[in-house]
């Protein structure tokens, strides 16, 4: 490695953006231990796990996109639809009913990829697009209002434990697990990560680009998709006009601050999870100290532009 | 300076292309990317004035004037900004930060109904600014930082939201919100004046065109010398301003500092201004356009409530659609353009 040739400060500010999230999780972690009463306990954890595992689940669809030089702004309006598809269902059982939920999702992420892929839009806009109709579209299904989920499967989903873990958490889990895996270990993976780097490369390379982009949206909208279930699940309820509002935030924070870096060509897997750990804890922190939203608000806003900054550095 | 004034009205991605060779079918490819929100809009207008018969009143007209002109405020620093090669997510949340601090400087008049939004706005789109200009992080991020960070302020400011600051509807201030000339509300005039000044400010001088070249060509634009950095301060920093400017004039109609306002006005702002055939990748633009899918939206927005009976959601569908019709249209029209 070259960065052992540099001096000292410049390899800290290397291996800050790498290993600061973790070291920030760590630091949180024992703050709490000492600081904040009732923190190390079960319940408490387990509440934190739970909060935590939808914006996880739309954060490691999150990463794959920004890893390809995108950005999705449609997933908190695919976790509408995929609530709002939800109830419409139900009747039929509930694997058919997430089966449809999930469906809307691949429906969305297909034309975010076409969008992108073929025509040759910009992310931004062409998600942007779907996150002012998606949501409306959703509203329209669900007739603007909250439906009770009554279906017993459904709603153990949201409140059953597998071996002590919520089930919610265990998905959000292994879902990690199998995002880690498929960008690290697999062709798909390397060409996410080769169009991401380089577009023009890996087009004259003879990649399938467009394919590749394709499949990436689709899969971040399923994502999306899914983590509307487990929300819905857990709230008992479908509320489309609430289910995932700036979820694309929360998301993309936590890719970035997890280490991800906007420009594409490198996805960080274990860094988007210990991200949205940091952003969950880090609200918790503030709450429990009774230190109100509008500061949460404002110390989340300096710590983007803070893990930007620092990643930044990196680049040079 | 010579340098800058060849930069003028041609679109960037058409250098390439001397005039002369330009066919016709090129030339109302360029005509429809320009101007394709003007006529669509016609068209909605003439086809919305026969079928609803309340739709092509006077009084319908006034209606859609003022509610667009707050948009359209907000659109307009949008404009440069975009053409600037940025984007500016700030918006919605400065623009309800300006409403809450305008009512709640309404205690001292006047002044400072107007100066208080207008200076802690103008200072965050200046952070904004800085950030992107001097610390070279990206325009995405950093306006989505201060997107919460002004949220944050605000809800700071209104004891969580819990308070709602009130105007005196008799003061000055509540009038320049409330008050008509010649059956049009002020705001609809500021808005108008603030496009007039906007335009002439785009096309006429060197700060304008020094924009379209940094949108164009960051580097080229360095390279010939242009103050990039500063251009693109000035522009944020602009952007805070008018959104924040906005805001109050919002708060003066209103006649009170509504919290709830702005969330996700910056969409619209954007999906305004890219349907006005404002180039997201920027260098190319006209703030004529971003007037015309201001009020395109507003119009929509209008027919859907003519219509009754269709629910307030189709609106959000629509816009969705006609943004992605728009901008794939305009994609294929400025390639037809680059092909040739």
């Amino acid at each position: 490695m070259t960065d052992l040739a540099l001096p000292r400060t410049a390899r800290l500010s290397a291996a800050l953006p790498q290993y600061g999230v973790y070291a920030a999780v760590l630091v949180l972690l024992a703050f709490n231990a000492v600081f904040t009463d009732n923190f190390l306990t079960g319940a408490n954890l387990r509440t934190q796990l739970i909060q935590v595992a939808p914006v996880l689940i739309v954060a490691l669809g999150m990463a794959m996109v920004i890893g390809t030089e995108g950005v999705d702004l449609s997933v908190g309006s695919v976790m509408a639809l995929s609530a709002a598809a939800l109830p419409l269902y139900l009747g039929y059982g509930m694997w058919p009913a997430i089966a449809m939920a999930l469906l809307t999702g691949v429906v969305v992420g297909a034309v975010n990829g076409l969008l992108v892929a073929v025509v040759g839009l910009q992310p931004i806009v062409a998600t942007l697009a779907l996150l002012v109709g998606g949501r409306g579209l959703a509203l329209v299904l669900a007739e603007g209002r909250l439906k009770q989920i009554e279906n017993a499967d459904l709603l153990a989903l949201g409140s059953d434990d597998l071996l002590g873990i919520p089930v919610v958490v265990v998905i959000a889990g292994l879902l990690s697990l199998a995002v880690g895996l498929l960008v690290s270990r697999t062709t798909y993976g390397r060409q996410l990560v080769a169009v991401g780097g380089n577009r023009a490369a890996a087009t004259l390379a003879g990649l399938p680009v467009r394919r590749v982009l394709l499949g990436t949206y689709v899969l971040c909208a399923v994502l999306a998709a899914l983590a509307g279930v487990l929300a819905t699940a857990r709230l008992t309820a479908s509320d489309p006009s609430a289910i995932g509002n700036l979820m694309e935030l929360s998301a993309i924070t936590a890719v970035v601050v997890g280490g991800t870096p906007l420009n594409g060509g490198r996805i960080r897997v274990l860094g988007t999870v210990a991200g949205a750990l940091l952003m969950q804890l880090l609200r918790a922190t503030l709450i429990s100290h009774n230190l109100s939203d509008s500061t949460a608000q404002m110390v989340q806003a300096v710590i983007i532009l803070g893990a930007v900054y620092l990643a930044r550095e990196r680049r040079r | 300076m010579s340098t800058t004034s060849t930069l003028a009205a041609p679109a960037p991605q058409r250098h390439e292309v001397p005039v002369e060779q330009s066919t016709r079918g090129e030339r109302i490819a360029g005509l429809l990317q320009r101007h394709g929100a003007l006529a669509v809009l016609g068209i909605v207008v003439v086809v919305a004035s026969i079928r609803f018969p309340s739709f092509g009143t006077v009084g319908n007209a006034q209606g859609v004037a003022i509610q667009s002109a707050f948009l359209a405020i907000v659109a307009l620093g949008m404009t440069f900004v975009i053409i600037g090669g940025g984007i500016d997510l700030s918006v919605g949340s400065v623009f309800a930060l300006g409403g809450v601090l305008a009512a709640y400087g309404s205690r001292w008049g006047m002044l400072g109904a107007l100066l208080l939004p207008l200076v802690v706005c103008g200072a965050i789109g200046l952070v904004n600014g800085l950030l992107i200009a001097r610390a070279r992080l990206a325009p995405f991020i950093v306006t989505l930082a201060s997107l919460l960070g002004a949220r944050g302020l605000l809800l700071a400011l209104t004891d969580e939201g819990a308070q709602t600051y009130l105007i005196d509807k008799t003061s000055a201030f509540a009038k320049l919100g409330q008050g008509t000339l010649l059956g049009l509300g002020y705001p609809v005039w500021l808005a108008l004046l603030a496009f007039a000044v906007g335009g002439l400010l785009l096309q006429r001088t060197r700060y304008g065109q020094a924009v379209f070249a940094v949108g164009g060509s960051e580097q080229a634009a360095a390279m010939m010398g242009l103050p990039v950095a500063r251009i693109k301060i000035i522009t944020y920093a602009a952007s805070g301003l008018l959104a924040g400017f906005a805001g109050a004039l919002n708060a003066a109609r209103l006649s009170s500092g509504v919290t709830i306002l702005g969330v996700g006005m910056e969409l619209d702002a954007i999906a305004a201004v890219v349907i006005g055939g404002t180039l997201l990748v920027g260098g190319a633009g006209s703030v004529s356009g971003t007037l015309c899918g201001v009020l395109l939206l507003g119009v929509i927005q209008n027919v859907i409530n003519q219509i009754g009976t269709l629910d307030s959601s189709y609106q959000s569908v629509v816009s969705g659609a006609f943004l992605i019709v728009v901008v794939v249209v305009q994609t294929y029209l400025s390639r037809s353009q680059r092909l040739r």
